[in-house]
């Protein structure tokens, strides 16, 4: 979450209470993805941004965003905005903590992204054993957002979530 | 500038994106390998994500009453903007590459100026998508390396469909009257200022996988206008099937 993110504190914990539909560990704030919150009487206006533009997830975030509002007597809107485009820099320390404990690799900075992704160095942890002996599978895993590793000492597949500067 | 202008404009970009989306998901569940497979339908998927913000601003842009849907289900052929590249079909995995990497390219360049437009929305799609094909654009060109440089049936195969690919090639930088129109306002990219980087970059890989650059006298074209190959329409028929069977479908 970054600085210009505005999120009424009323409403921050609701939505700590959403999670992201396809990786449940992190929540949609963890994922940076809520870039507004604005309570107005009941009336509650929320921008999200998608982290990648397909990304599926983005309609159930939507609905699960205004059921868990309504449920707490509120009147959501929820808008999809692309400007700013959404980076992983804006996940949180906890999101990223939650990733690695759920078995994903959290994202690197960009050099070392890039360095991994092209297969030239191996500087992705293994979530399981924290070996850094792992090789690069594939550049796309089993969502958009993910890149397929293999650890060649406990010799587990993991995903790695790419990082989008 | 009118919104006509600006409408056809994002067709030119949109459609390729669309169509070259529709084909790669063809390829959901016959990879030729998991991993292949999965990486394509998400190179599909992106593709498609960035069609529907375009095709939401057609929508907002157009006098009629019309949603994104109406924009990629109810469009005749001819309505389509697309370049012949896109809607060449999946003869092989070396295809799919070498279609994917001629594109990509291209889609890289074009994004990186369109980031620069005037227009905000133009500018927000871009940045958003950039990020997306700079993955693609790394898929194909890897793959295109090992195919080329790979074994004698899959650099043979590999050039085959870089000759083949090869006259659909120069579309990419033409310029309908709008484009232009739209590209004077600030607003579009001028595609022909992108063609000497795209050959630099494209005939540079290709060298390095030891591929031959074809000569061709004649570059096909035709998209741009709406006239396509054959092979469109079968596309279309596929995509557009449910809503044409069962007129305003909701899903």
């Amino acid at each position: 979450m970054t600085e210009d993110v505005y999120i009424e504190a009323e409403l921050l914990s609701i939505l700590k209470s959403v999670p992201d539909p396809e990786i449940p560990v992190l929540s949609i704030i963890d994922l940076g993805v809520v870039r507004s919150a604005y309570l107005k009487g009941k009336d509650v206006f929320v921008e999200i941004t998608p982290t990648y533009s397909g990304c599926p997830a983005m309609d159930v975030i939507g609905d699960d965003i205004k059921t868990e509002l309504k449920k707490h007597g509120y009147i959501p809107k929820v808008k999809l905005i692309l400007s700013p485009a959404w980076t992983t820099d804006w996940m949180t320390d906890e999101g990223k903590q939650a990733l690695r404990d759920y078995g994903i690799a959290p994202p690197m900075d960009a050099t070392s992204d890039k360095e991994a992704l092209l297969g030239n160095k191996r500087v992705i942890s293994c979530p399981q054993c924290e070996s850094k002996n792992t090789r690069l599978v594939s550049q796309f895993g089993s969502t958009a957002c993910k890149a397929m590793f293999k650890c060649e000492d406990c010799e587990e597949t993991f995903d790695y979530f790419k990082c989008l500067t | 500038m009118t919104n006509e202008n600006l409408i056809h404009y994002i067709h030119g970009i949109a459609d390729n994106s669309m169509i070259l989306g529709q084909r790669i998901s063809e390829l959901c569940g016959h990879g030729p390998t998991l991993e292949t497979d999965i990486a394509l339908t998400n190179i599909a998927l992106d593709l498609l994500g960035q069609t529907r913000s375009y095709y939401q601003y057609v929508a907002e842009l157009s006098p009629k009453d019309i949603t994104e849907d109406d924009v990629a289900f109810l469009r005749k052929e001819r309505e389509y903007k697309n370049v012949l590249l896109v809607e060449q079909p999946n003869t092989d995995f070396a295809y799919v590459i070498v279609r994917q990497y001629f594109f990509d390219v291209f889609h890289y360049l074009l994004l990186k100026e369109l980031e620069k437009s005037k227009n905000v929305n133009f500018q927000a799609i871009a940045k958003k998508s950039l990020k997306e094909v700079s993955y693609h654009k790394r898929f194909s060109g890897d793959w295109l390396k090992r195919l080329g440089d790979g074994t004698d049936e899959s650099k043979q195969k590999t050039q085959q469909a870089v000759n083949d690919l090869w006259v659909f090639t120069d579309e990419l930088f033409h310029m309908t009257k709008d484009d232009q129109v739209v590209a004077d306002a600030g607003f579009g990219v001028d595609n022909s200022t992108l063609k000497s980087e795209y050959y630099t970059m494209v005939k540079s890989l290709l060298k390095e996988c030891k591929l031959q650059i074809p000569e061709v006298k004649y570059f096909q074209k035709g998209g741009k206008k709406g006239i396509h190959s054959e092979h469109m329409g079968y596309i279309l028929s596929d995509m557009q099937f449910m809503q044409r069977t069962y007129p305003d479908m909701k899903w």
